[in-house]
């Protein structure tokens, strides 16, 4: 009996923030919450554990409150468990940061009563288990969200942000709701079980298709709906950025999966793969170069959100494809790679965002050109960030690599799909992969070097202390864990069966943790295997021998000097590579075609001691052919309706007169 | 005892590679100087540099951190397991399965992340402007590669190259456009993953258009010599790479005899040998073009492996 347990640890963290209210301006009370969120959620990830290992049969319950006749459903499924393994992982690790980085908040009583609440709607979102649950869950997730987003609402920037995530997330609600509509007919039935039995027509489930994609696309950042996602999750606390971009865009994914892959059943088309897998692949892209054009750290992560979300829905694309088949031994290992890439993104984009936190506390500071040698002060959180880097990048042995392999695996295999669209178009997303994986490696390259190496380019850089140990406990247990996802993968596919299972048919990866050496082997050994675990350890053996042999055989000495520079050493840190130039050969190549980026060169003649201007411009062409217009739209309609605001109350009356005269017209008309 | 021939014989190719890396360097260089009527530094030059470089004492920069000490360490254990993991001379090596032609690519990728990191650690304008174009080159390179490595998996169906060499090696396969294309695509990223002209110099210094070499610029002593050592492996890398896929006549497979394995290395040697000629023969023929050309090669070389793997979902035959 899981179910109840998980559900009343939701209710603890809304007392919790209740409490909160009350308390949250005493000094202890940031300790308190975060104490009590680390609890509540190392709890609830112990149980969903259990619960998914243990192979159990699906739990559902109904408690008698929300809409009368409908009554609130939950369930837990293997599905709802490992994503809810996925939150409360997050939530105990950010929580365990915010133990020391909470100190340091300002406003405590913006952020204390709403982020337990923010926790348990994600966690509610997970077991709903009827339309109006899911719905008002994911409607509290994103409210309360928002309050954090809104934390430091004294910068207009962290103000407009709030008001883009606020209009986003309220459109894609919309769409959600009208997904559930289409989904539960007209005779309305709202739990997700009659939803599951109940058949609707193949154009209407298409129009569902469009619609989830719409509103779990625009919170997990699918572009074009990921506008809002790089200004609202920096301008959050760290820690909170942690969980709406590591954790919350997951929620948005499971989302997703839930509607497409569970409630709407078999009539799957195969064209709907193509369209998830072409907008996975152009997210990816995109979010990649959007990433590598920025120097605020905080969204250059958040970018970089958008990218992981792409190579998930490469995942997920390839998985209706395969569906739409009938293909189901190649759908679950798309599947696989989709669910574990979920994983990794949170445990490594966490990490991240905790390290940018670390720095942010040591130094004030989140805009790269400002920092520079942070290793030197802050060599733990430089190794923890260093870790999460390399992961992100895709690099062996760590996680990212085991879930982008496994993408790769399932787009070799697609050319045994019957059809010429998908034919052409998985090696496409396969190039696109590829490119956004080393894109990805260049960026964090910029990220990590500009910021941890290098020499300090501010005073505030050059002062900086290293952080507190919760927050360093917490960024090695997500680096711990991206090292263990990343030589032990066999396990976590394991771990992904049931899940898998669930969703595609009862059709899931053999099992790996048999195979010699825990090698992973996702299809047959002939095919492709990889072995993270030996890849680590022959990097280890081959390392320390030769650093044995070298200090023992050879010299071990050291002398300190200036560097060397090719003999023109120069005492400015503003000599240094910037985060601008070092993107720069990128923008030119890649920049130039997509964000339109000019650069202007002006030399003064010689004689004249003005300084030399370098110019970039870049426009952002998602927001200037997509938002832009539709914003501008909005704004000159409602400036023409303005006069209605000021009518007397006779024309308002024979106006609303007017519009029940034409209704019944209408009507009458209709019948 | 057929598990201890295994091991033995993938030790024995650790070795190997490791002994033959500078050689293959030095080689290169003697016929470029050759080709260009000088005589050249001796064949054996690249071992003397190493030996003197490890004895020589590290002068490390003041701003330098850990990651600077150790990351010649990483690059060299990720280069050259990944040398390792190449079938060389026999196929079906007892590790080959420890990681499949994207996981060797990769690992390069691993020891590339961790060189331009070096490079931007001790932070000179040198330092970055070598790891910044690094990246740049691997961009484009790193997709190029995979999409060759697409091409193969669609012929050979598998990624693993003790497989793809095997397959290469039946009677199917013959003349294929797509293989062509795949192969060009090949040649082109090796070369601007090597350094080589026209991409980079590996033989100048001082010199605003260099990239390999701007990045090492601050390392010397030991970490200089495994660093080099470490490009020395990751040309023999990919010269293994196009004979193992395009070439790999010859070679032993697993549990074949002393005879066959020594025939393997022979033949193995001779193909390096060629290999490195036809690539200072190409070296001397062209110029360095100019960093913002790079793209457009590697660009190439990218709309090359798509093409190929393209070709092949039109028709098998191609």
């Amino acid at each position: 009996m899981t179910l109840p347990l998980l559900l009343i640890l939701p209710m603890l963290l809304l007392a919790a923030g209740v409490y909160a209210v009350i308390i949250a301006r005493s000094p202890a009370c940031s300790r308190q919450m975060y104490g009590v969120a680390l609890a509540v959620s190392t709890v609830a990830l112990m149980a969903a554990l259990a619960y998914l290992f243990s192979g159990q049969a699906p739990e559902t319950l109904r408690l008698p409150i929300g809409l009368p006749w409908l009554g609130a459903h939950f369930r837990l499924d293997p599905l709802a468990a490992f994503f809810l393994i996925v939150v409360n992982l997050g939530s105990a690790v950010a929580s365990l940061f915010a133990l020391g980085y909470g100190q340091h908040e300002k406003a405590p009583e913006r952020v204390l009563p709403f982020y337990p609440a923010f926790l348990a709607g994600m966690n509610l979102v997970l077991l709903a288990d009827d339309a109006f649950s899911f719905l008002f869950a994911w409607e509290f997730m994103s409210l309360s969200s928002w309050a954090l987003v809104m934390a430091h609402h004294q910068d207009p920037a962290n103000v407009r942000a709030g008001y883009l995530y606020l209009v986003m997330a309220c459109f894609g609600t919309l769409a959600l709701l009208l997904a559930f509509g289409l989904l539960a007919g007209p005779d309305g039935g709202y739990n997700f079980d009659a939803i599951r039995t109940g058949r609707i027509t193949p154009e209407l489930a298409a129009l569902v298709l469009i619609l989830a994609l719409i509103g779990a696309g625009s919170k997990a950042g699918l572009v074009p709906l990921h506008v809002w996602l790089p200004l609202a999750h920096p301008a959050a606390p760290s820690h909170v950025s942690a969980l709406m971009s590591g954790v919350m865009t997951k929620v948005a994914v499971y989302g997703f999966i839930r509607i497409i892959f569970d409630l709407l059943g078999e009539p799957v088309a195969w064209w709907w793969g193509g369209i998830v897998l072409a907008l996975g692949g152009i997210t990816a892209v995109l979010g990649v170069l959007y990433a590598l054009m920025q120097h605020d750290l905080k969204r250059l992560l958040a970018y970089h959100t958008v990218e992981n979300i792409g190579i998930i829905f490469i995942g997920l694309g390839l998985a209706l494809a395969f569906q739409g088949n009938q293909m189901y031994a190649s759908a679950a290992l798309a599947l696989t790679a989709a669910l574990f890439h979920v994983l990794n993104h949170s445990l490594f984009k966490s990490l991240l965002f905790l390290g940018t936190g670390a720095v942010l506390t040591a130094t004030g500071e989140r805009d790269m050109e400002q920092l520079g040698g942070l290793i030197h002060p802050m060599p733990y959180t430089a190794l923890a960030f260093l870790m999460g880097a390399a992961a992100i990048s895709a690099l062996p042995p760590l996680n990212g690599f085991v879930s982008e392999w496994l993408t790769f695996q399932a787009i070799l295999i697609s050319p045994e799909l019957p059809q010429w669209l998908l034919k052409f178009l998985a090696p496409a997303v396969g190039a696109l992969l590829a490119l956004s994986a080393a894109l990805a490696a260049a960026c964090f390259v910029k990220a990590f070097g500009i910021t941890f190496l290098g020499r300090p380019r501010s005073p505030v850089a050059a002062q900086a202390r290293e952080t507190d140990r919760y927050s360093l406990t917490a960024m090695f247990i997500l680096a711990g864990l991206c090292l263990l996802a990343g030589i032990l993968p066999g396990l976590v596919v394991d771990g992904l069966g049931p899940v898998v299972g669930q969703i595609n048919g009862g059709a899931q990866l053999t099992a790996q943790h048999s195979q010699p050496w825990l090698t992973l082997v996702p299809i047959v050994d002939v095919k492709s295997t990889y072995n993270g675990l030996l890849v680590l350890l022959f990097m280890a053996i081959s390392g320390s021998i030769a650093a044995l042999l070298i200090h023992r055989l050879a010299s071990n000495r050291v002398r300190r000097g200036p560097a060397w520079d090719c003999g023109f050493p120069d005492a400015s840190p503003a000599t240094q590579y910037t985060a601008g130039s070092f993107a720069q050969p990128i923008r030119r190549v890649f920049g130039s075609v997509v964000f339109q980026a000019r650069e202007r060169v002006t030399m003064p003649p010689p004689g004249d001691l003005r300084p030399a201007k370098l110019e970039v411009r870049m426009r952002d062409p998602i927001w200037e052919l997509g938002y832009a217009p539709i914003a501008a739209a909005v704004v000159a309609i409602s400036t023409r309706f303005n006069y209605l605001q000021y009518l007397t109350i006779r024309r308002y009356l024979s106006l609303v007169f007017g519009a029940l005269v034409l209704l019944l017209l209408g009507m009458a008309l209709w019948r | 005892m057929a598990l201890i021939t295994d091991y033995l014989v993938q030790g024995c190719q650790m070795l190997l590679i490791l002994l033959l890396a500078p050689l293959l360097t030095g080689w290169v260089r003697v016929i470029k100087a050759r080709l260009l009527r000088r005589r050249g530094p001796p064949l054996l030059q690249p071992y003397r540099d190493l030996y003197k470089l490890l004895g020589k004492e590290v002068v490390l920069a003041e701003s330098a951190s850990w990651l600077f000490r150790v990351a010649p360490y990483l690059i060299f254990a990720a280069i050259w397991v990944a040398t390792s993991l190449v079938p060389t001379f026999a196929t079906g090596l007892a590790f080959n399965w420890t990681a499949d032609l994207i996981a060797i690519v990769a690992l390069l990728g691993s020891a590339r992340f961790f060189l331009a990191l070096a490079g931007l650690d001790v932070g000179t304008s040198f330092g970055g402007i070598g790891s910044s174009r690094e990246m740049m080159i691997a961009s484009l390179a790193e997709p190029a590669i995979l999409m060759m490595v697409f091409t193969l998996s669609l012929l050979a169906g598998t990624t693993e190259l003790s497989a793809v060499a095997r397959f290469m090696l039946t009677a199917e396969v013959g003349l294929r456009v797509s293989l062509g294309l795949a192969l060009l695509a090949l040649m082109m990223v090796a070369i601007a993953e090597n350094a080589r002209v026209p991409v980079d110099n590996p033989a100048t210094h001082l010199e605003l258009t260099m990239v390999h070499e701007a990045m090492v610029l601050e390392y010397s002593g030991r970490h200089l010599a495994l660093i080099e050592l470490a490009a020395s492996l990751k040309l023999l890398l990919y010269l293994s790479l196009l004979i193992c896929i395009f070439a790999p006549w010859g070679m032993a497979t697993a549990g074949a005899g002393l005879v066959a394995y020594l025939f393997g290395v022979a033949v193995y040697l001779a193909k390096l040998a060629f290999g490195g000629f036809l690539l200072a023969l190409f070296e001397t023929s062209i110029a360095k073009m100019r960093v913002f050309r790079v793209d457009e090669f590697l660009g190439a070389a990218l709309m090359l492996g798509l093409l190929g793997a393209l070709l092949l979902f039109v028709s098998r035959g191609l």
